[in-house]
């Protein structure tokens, strides 16, 4: 398990609101997102332009990305993301992905995105029945995913706040995964191994943190890179998650 | 009993001046039977000489069903402290930052650059004790509200518990049940849960208690009050339909004590729905923005009554409503229930009529239910209608709405000292110390670990979201809590910051309430002071047993006494704060449990100190000094239990000065950890330094004690420091300014936690316990 210990605050900058055209990312608010205020504000840190774009939308003109944050859309009463799925503003992101926009979508936006089956699979209740807040250990994999600044075994931190992170699969679907090289992230331990019997907090088969779809371009991860972004807790390791996309948006590779 | 023409006392004590009360609104009112009336008066728990103000306040007539309701609620001891008033006019409330203090939602204070926080605690221990996953949650609710009420974005929550032993399984249940209800509503509206505490107590075995604070961050000028005004203005009613849930949950919940039959109060609790809060939290501080509301307060106990009437006498107005146009979850229900239903997530707000387009289409936006349900008046009357009734028969309550809240009855209990409390002073556990110089010190150590009071708290807080909003400086599991001031949604991040910390032992406060309050005050303080704050307000959340009971209010009393002398010595103001009496199960009350939660300030977050170890070498010092001070310490009640003894003294001046050196030292970059010395004393502070740094220590003691003393004494006003031997000589310079005792301890590094002569334990047999403790024994089996 991952050192939770304390952790001072280093730096931290006020957001400043960035006149850059490109590139331009669009957060999406569904009622009951609660990550979607931090994920606009890591974005204007790192220096990009980030505005929220509300559920009833239907256009995504003018986003050159498309962020789904966490949170509890519409309670997450019913399965999460069943819901939030037929927001107005989810067939646009839809189409946005289906023409190689590029998508990310972490914690609940992660749940939302299976659900609407621009990602394979689905999220369901912890192992432990118990909601997990903290530090988990991740190792990068060798994946076609365009969003993540980091070498393949690398191995980064980041907090993880959930009920259902466990990711789940049938046998098929983790063949095609793997044969893909749609596996983004994985839990393991502190050396980059992943223990017998899995490193997931949550149980997540195969310890699956983070997948990508066929594309490389739609991306969810139960952790939040948005809260370590900042320097807040002297941390800003989350930075890495947003910084590939926008290269490849500032060279237009994107869309 | 009237004195002259225009005024009268009442039974109870009250003065009314007549020729000062409005004059009714309705011309007929249709009243109960002189005779029936007193007796459904005593059945909602007024006595009978409350029930004549009543009428007195009504101008002498009988009251119907619907006011008798409204009454009953207002003058319960939940709403209207009528036995705890007085002595809480005892708290010091004011202070150059207080914006705002007692008799509003939440207290208010400025914290630097235009800046303030809003915060208050309150119980739910009542409804958590008999069904623990909604009671906790709706507790968490409650508190949420009060502070978007008052203009201030929620930040971050911290939570108070108490529980008996949990080799009991129906306290596992209620623990279980309480962390999940709490992190199932507070995680779902993304407001992280930073801190609090949580003892096990065979004293709170009948009597859980859950006491939850909310803090929230406001620019100055974004302060709003439920000050009802504007004749003419529409009333408005957001949130979730009116239903039969909860109905009187705080007058007969949490204004009695529980017997065999409290499980068939379970129907009185209320159930949360975090999704509507959640949108009630964005759509109230979207409209308090750009000035949509006039007044906007929370329906919380006695709902819409207790809203409505104090937005109206803050005001000094009138207010109209008609309970038909409360949208209403269930079919045929009477007027008095929608006027006391305690159905959570609504809230009720004054707009002005060229306001009210927006405020609907605001709520629409969201998703969120608006219904206009009356309007201020100029009548200084609280009328209730019913609009299925013909019009001119329709008016079903006319009260003076300003009598409503102010002619409540207030008492002056009687008190009588606890025979008790000469007995536990005298306990000498001096043969204790005797026999430790025999037994394995480093085995009691690991015991004391392993103590569900002093072990780490992991499985608790990693239930909670204590990230969310990405202003977590220091996470939980710390002497304090650090949250980043700031509004980043609108834009606004700054480098200031809070630290906040809740604390109290009861066990203190049963064998000394005075001294005991006074220690609650002082932890608190010492705690946010470790993390480099500057304590600056107070709210407090006083759990007693029944105030009717002399010895219970003697308690009481004393604690208040206690506390809020502390308070003025310290310069720390109450700001709000929550009483909860009659915590009592068949008649044994909890330990008296005076709960403080604080708010310290911090300029720069580049200037804040955590408790763990950092770097093996450096030198690990004492602030403060130990003395034999065992009575009433966590090794007594642990390895033998025993409750009893002196507590440790509490010298205020010397509080200040080892704090303020603490402070001064953790701006002037010179220490790497800073952590209070409390539950466990001294050896137990080192333990959790060595574990949370994953670095081990060679420590002696020099204090002349005998070892179990040295090692778990818990005097008060110590801090363990670590730091660099680089910055050693400066740090002397400062502690021979302030003048207080100190001592070097040793060094941090190596694999284990050493003292000299008493201790030698593996670091990681020590973590390990530290860590599961709390697990295995919420797992354990029958």
């Amino acid at each position: 398990m991952a050192a939770t210990s304390a952790a001072t605050a280093t730096a931290v900058a006020p957001s400043v609101s960035v006149t850059t055209r490109r590139p331009r990312f669009g957060v999406v608010s569904f009622p009951g997102s609660n990550c979607e205020q931090d994920a606009v504000n890591a974005l204007r840190f790192i220096g990009y332009s980030a505005e929220f774009v509300w559920h009833r939308s239907t256009s995504l003109d003018g986003f050159d990305a498309i962020v789904l944050p966490g949170g509890f859309s519409y309670g997450d009463y019913l399965r999460c993301g069943a819901i939030a799925r037929f927001s107005p503003v989810m067939e646009a992101v839809i189409a946005f992905a289906d023409a190689g926009g590029p998508v990310i979508g972490f914690c609940n936006g992660f749940q939302v995105l299976t659900e609407a089956h621009l990602l394979p699979g689905c999220l369901i209740r912890n192992e432990n029945l118990h909601f997990i807040c903290k530090s988990v250990v991740l190792r990068v994999e060798d994946s076609t995913c365009e969003w993540v600044d980091l070498a393949p075994g690398t191995v980064t931190s980041l907090p993880v706040a959930h009920n259902e992170g466990n990711y789940t699969c049938d046998e098929a679907t983790l063949a095609r995964l793997r044969a893909n090289h749609q596996v983004v992230l994985r839990y393991c331990e502190p050396d980059g191994s992943t223990a017998l019997g899995g490193s997931a907090p949550n149980g997540a088969t195969d310890d699956i943190a983070g997948i990508c779809n066929e594309a490389g371009n739609v991306f969810g991860l139960m952790p939040h890179p948005e809260r370590v972004t900042d320097g807040v807790n002297g941390q800003t390791q989350g930075a890495a998650f947003f910084t590939a996309i926008a290269r490849r948006i500032e060279r237009g590779v994107a869309r | 009993m009237t004195e002259n023409a225009h005024a009268t006392v009442t039974p109870s004590g009250i003065e009314i001046d007549l020729s000062q009360v409005p004059a009714p609104v309705a011309a007929a009112i249709d009243t109960l039977d002189a005779e029936r009336a007193p007796q459904i008066a005593v059945d909602l728990g007024l006595t009978l000489d409350e029930y004549e103000t009543v009428k007195a306040t009504l101008g002498g007539r009988e009251a119907s069903l619907t006011e008798l309701y409204v009454y009953s609620l207002m003058w319960s001891e939940h709403c209207s402290y009528k036995h705890s008033k007085r002595q809480l006019r005892r708290f010091p409330s004011e202070g150059p930052d207080v914006m705002q203090g007692p008799g509003e939602n939440a207290g208010v204070i400025r914290v630097g650059d235009g800046w303030a926080v809003a915060f208050k605690m309150e119980s739910h221990n009542h409804p958590s004790a008999i069904e623990p996953f909604q009671g906790a949650a709706t507790g968490v609710g409650g508190i949420v509200r009060d502070i978007f009420t008052m203009g201030a974005r929620p930040i971050a929550s911290l939570d108070s518990l108490r529980f008996g032993m949990l080799d009991k399984a129906r306290q596992r249940y209620l623990f279980e049940g309480s962390v999940e209800g709490i992190g199932s509503y507070g995680n779902c509206l993304g407001i992280p849960t930073v801190g609090g505490e949580v003892y096990f107590d065979e004293a709170y075995e009948g009597n859980c208690l859950i006491n939850a604070m909310c803090v929230g961050v406001m620019r100055e000028e974004d302060l709003t009050r439920a000050v009802g005004s504007g004749p003419g203005n529409p009333v408005v009613l957001l949130g979730s339909t009116t239903g039969r849930d909860g109905i009187g949950g705080a007058s007969t919940l949490a204004s009695q004590e529980f017997d065999e039959a409290a499980e068939n109060k379970r129907p009185a609790v209320q159930v949360g729905d975090p999704f509507t809060e959640k949108l009630l939290i964005e759509v109230c501080l979207e409209l308090l923005q750009r000035g949509g509301f006039v007044a906007l307060g929370d329906l919380g106990a006695a709902g819409l009554t207790s809203s409505a009437s104090e937005m109206a006498s803050r005001g000094g107005v009138g207010i109209d409503l008609d309970v038909r146009k409360v949208p209403a979850r269930e079919d045929g229900m009477r007027p008095f229930e929608v006027m006391v239903s305690e159905s959570q997530e609504r809230m009720l707000g004054v707009v002005t009529p060229e306001n009210l387009d927006d405020v609907m289409a605001t709520c629409e936006r969201w998703g969120v239910r608006c219904a206009v349900i009356g309007s201020i008046t100029d009548t200084g009357r609280f009328v209730v209608h019913d609009g299925d009734l013909p019009a001119g028969q329709d008016i079903v309550a006319d009260m003076p709405a300003a009598l409503l809240a102010d002619a409540a009855p207030v008492y002056d209990p009687a008190f009588r000292r606890p025979a008790y409390l000469d007995e536990v002073a005298e306990y000498n556990p001096y043969h204790l110390l005797l026999e430790s110089t025999v037994v394995d010190l480093s085995a009691v150590l690991l015991t004391m670990l392993a103590s569900p009071n002093v072990c780490s708290r992991r499985w608790i807080w990693e239930q909670y979201d204590h990230q969310v909003q990405s202003g977590t400086v220091v996470l939980p599991g710390a002497d304090a809590a650090v949250v980043r001031v700031g509004l980043p949604g609108r834009g606004a991040v700054t480098n200031r910051g809070i630290a906040l910390a809740s604390d109290c032992n009861g066990r203190y406060c049963y064998l000394d309430p005075y001294v005991g309050a006074q220690i609650a005050l002082a932890e608190a303080s010492r705690n946010v002071s470790c993390v480099g704050a500057r304590p600056a307000a107070i709210t407090d959340c006083l759990n007693f047993g029944n105030p009717e009971k002399p010895e219970v209010f003697y308690m009481f009393k004393e604690a208040v006494r206690g506390l809020s002398d502390a308070c003025k010595v310290m310069g720390v103001p109450v700001v709000s704060g929550n009483v909860s009496l009659y915590n009592e199960s068949f008649s044994q009350p909890i330990h008296p449990t005076p709960v403080v939660g604080m708010v310290g300030i911090i300029d720069s977050l580049d200037e804040v100190c955590t408790a763990s170890f950092k770097q093996a070498g450096d030198t690990i010092i004492l602030v403060g000094e130990t003395h034999d001070e065992l009575g009433g310490s966590e090794y007594l009640k642990h390895v033998h239990d025993v409750t009893a003894g002196t507590i440790p003294r509490l010298d205020l001046g010397l509080e200040m000065d080892v704090q303020s050196t603490v402070r001064d030292a953790v701006r002037m970059h010179l220490l790497s950890s800073a952590h209070d010395c409390s539950d466990g004393g001294l050896a137990v502070a080192l333990a959790e330094s060595c574990i949370s740094g994953h670095l081990g220590c060679e420590v002696a003691l020099d204090d002349g004690l005998e070892p179990v003393a040295s090692l778990f004494s818990e005097t008060q006003s110590r801090i363990l420091v670590s730091l660099s031997d680089d910055k050693v000589e400066e740090f002397e310079k400062l502690v021979g300014k302030h003048a207080v005792p100190w001592s070097v301890l040793g060094t941090v590094g190596g694999e284990r936690i050493g003292i000299e002569g008493k201790v030698d334990v593996g670091l990681g047999e020590a973590a390990h316990i530290f860590d599961v403790t709390l697990e295995d024994l919420v797992n354990q089996v029958d």
